[in-house]
């Protein structure tokens, strides 16, 4: 599948002397490419977005990628019933409006869900906890596919489990839907905390460790010696404004996921810009002064220990 | 003294860059203001989203002075999302775009994520012009396909017929992540070539 068709040229004169390498040498799906392109995001904000004319804006602010869903969690929140996959015409319509990365989500366990998203050619399938559960036990088996994953974890064990099912990317659940910051900086602290403390165990409390986090060993020795996880670590769950991104980059994530803390604003474009701006400037106060001026009303949420519906406690 | 390389750290994988720099003896430091260029030796693009690094590249006042600093003969190495910002064409503009054009000191056209969405990224074996050693790991992730090459365009590697790594002037540009591969040797060459 690689090379371009559209191209048909010949040597030029300028190429003499350097051999080609044909297109049939390479590999798709491998670990690296689906990693790498976590990295290539890192230091940016993916964006939920409902529809093309919503994806145009957070493009125009300078996300990094967007989340095509047909509802934000905070009105999935409201709506209640069984949430689902988007209308795959959506999401090719969002695809079709940006040059940016486009994701989309599959319900936890449900891997048709995840095959079609993957024939349709998103970037990346987000097995989130924000639609509806479709099985009670297990998650997509993640290595089977050829598109990468991201799934949210709230601590390390989680993390890992998911490390060892194909997920690329790792975001914090947080507690979508509500504007409240403080679970998805309980799920950084514990999942950072803990990789801090593995790394100063030993052999013998490595294997310990395992048993208590539910999480292979070999993993769990990976990150002891690294003093990170596998893969690239992102924060989602909570974010509405740009001292938000700032906290939770300062704490150690390498990119944010907003989801209705944009749209459900007052002034989306002008709130998405700013929110850019603090994850790329997080550790510069003067720049976050800056962009946090004049924004209009962030959403205005719903606090985290208000609510009926803990969207962070399903997975396993 | 050890030279010193600026790593763009707006957005993308500058932190690869900054740790196979400093494995190989450089001080390196990441550019997020003008300011941090100061004393600076040779600069780093790295691979990440293009079109949203050309905006921050405008909001942080970067845009300027660093055409200004490769204009003036700093060497630089760009990867993937990097080699957009430099490139004189990009063919895929829309109107919706504006103007992809970012910086145009390299004489090529591109076409950006030209292989197709994420599911057709791909690692390729790549035999690259002047590196001992065998086959370089290609890392090729929504990347751009270099369509066209100006007269003094150095194509260093091909891939399926597409110059992959073009040097020019200052500018050295590759199409894939060197960054990403466990693989120190291109890295190497641009630090032997900016000293010599």
């Amino acid at each position: 599948m690689c090379g371009n068709a559209r191209i048909v040229r010949g040597r030029s004169r300028y190429h003499e002397g350097v051999s080609d390498n044909p297109a049939g040498t390479h590999t798709t799906g491998t670990a690296r490419v689906k990693r790498g392109l976590a990295e290539m995001l890192r230091g940016g904000v993916i964006m939920d977005v409902v529809d093309p004319d919503q994806a145009r804006v957070a493009e125009d602010a300078g996300a990094v990628a967007v989340m095509a869903l047909e509802r934000v969690p905070a009105d999935i929140r409201r709506d209640g019933g069984v949430a689902r996959m988007s209308d795959p015409g959506m999401i090719e319509e969002i695809q079709a409006a940006v040059t940016v990365p486009v994701m989309a989500k599959c319900r936890i366990g449900h891997f048709a869900e995840a095959q079609v998203l993957e024939s349709l050619g998103v970037d990346y399938v987000d097995e989130s906890e924000v639609l509806t559960p479709a099985d009670e036990a297990h998650h997509v088996d993640k290595w089977a596919f050829t598109v990468p994953f991201v799934c949210g974890a709230t601590d390390l064990g989680e993390a890992l489990r998911r490390i060892s099912e194909g997920a690329a990317m790792i975001r914090s659940k947080g507690e979508a839907g509500t504007g409240d910051i403080v679970q998805a900086v309980r799920h950084l602290r514990s999942i950072l905390g803990d990789i801090r403390a593995l790394t100063v165990a030993d052999d013998a409390e490595l294997y310990r460790r395992a048993k208590e986090l539910r999480a292979p060993v070999d993993l769990v020795r990976e990150v002891a010696s690294r003093g990170e996880l596998p893969v690239p670590l992102f924060c989602a769950g909570g974010i509405a404004t740009p001292a938000d991104a700032a906290l939770v980059m300062q704490l150690g994530a390498q990119a944010t996921f907003v989801g209705s803390g944009i749209f459900k604003s007052e002034d989306p474009a002008t709130r998405a810009k700013a929110i850019v701006e603090a994850t790329t400037h997080h550790s510069d106060p003067a720049i976050i002064a800056k962009v946090s001026r004049g924004l209009r009303s962030p959403m205005l949420g719903l606090a985290a220990d208000e609510i009926d519906t803990h969207l962070a406690e399903r997975g396993w | 003294m050890s030279l010193k390389v600026g790593v763009l750290a707006l957005q993308g994988a500058f932190r690869e860059h900054r740790e196979m720099f400093e494995a190989l003896g450089a001080t390196v430091v990441e550019v997020r203001t003008p300011s941090h260029l100061g004393g600076t030796d040779a600069l780093v693009l790295p691979g990440g989203e293009s079109t949203t690094m050309r905006k921050l590249l405008d909001t942080a006042g970067l845009l300027d002075v660093l055409c200004e600093r490769i204009d003036a003969g700093t060497p630089v190495l760009a990867t993937c999302a990097g080699l957009i910002l430099l490139a004189s064409e990009v063919s895929d503009a829309r109107d919706v775009d504006g103007d992809p054009r970012v910086m145009s000191v390299l004489d090529c056209t591109v076409r950006r994520n030209a292989y197709g969405p994420q599911p057709a990224s791909f690692e390729a074996p790549l035999t690259v012009v002047g590196l001992p050693g065998g086959t370089f790991p290609g890392v090729f992730i929504r990347a751009p396909v270099i369509e066209r090459t100006g007269r003094g365009v150095e194509v260093r590697s091909l891939h399926d017929g597409n110059p992959v790594y073009v040097a020019s002037g200052p500018v050295r540009a590759t199409t894939f992540h060197p960054e990403l591969a466990d693989d120190l040797r291109l890295h190497e060459q641009f630090l032997s070539e900016v000293t010599a």
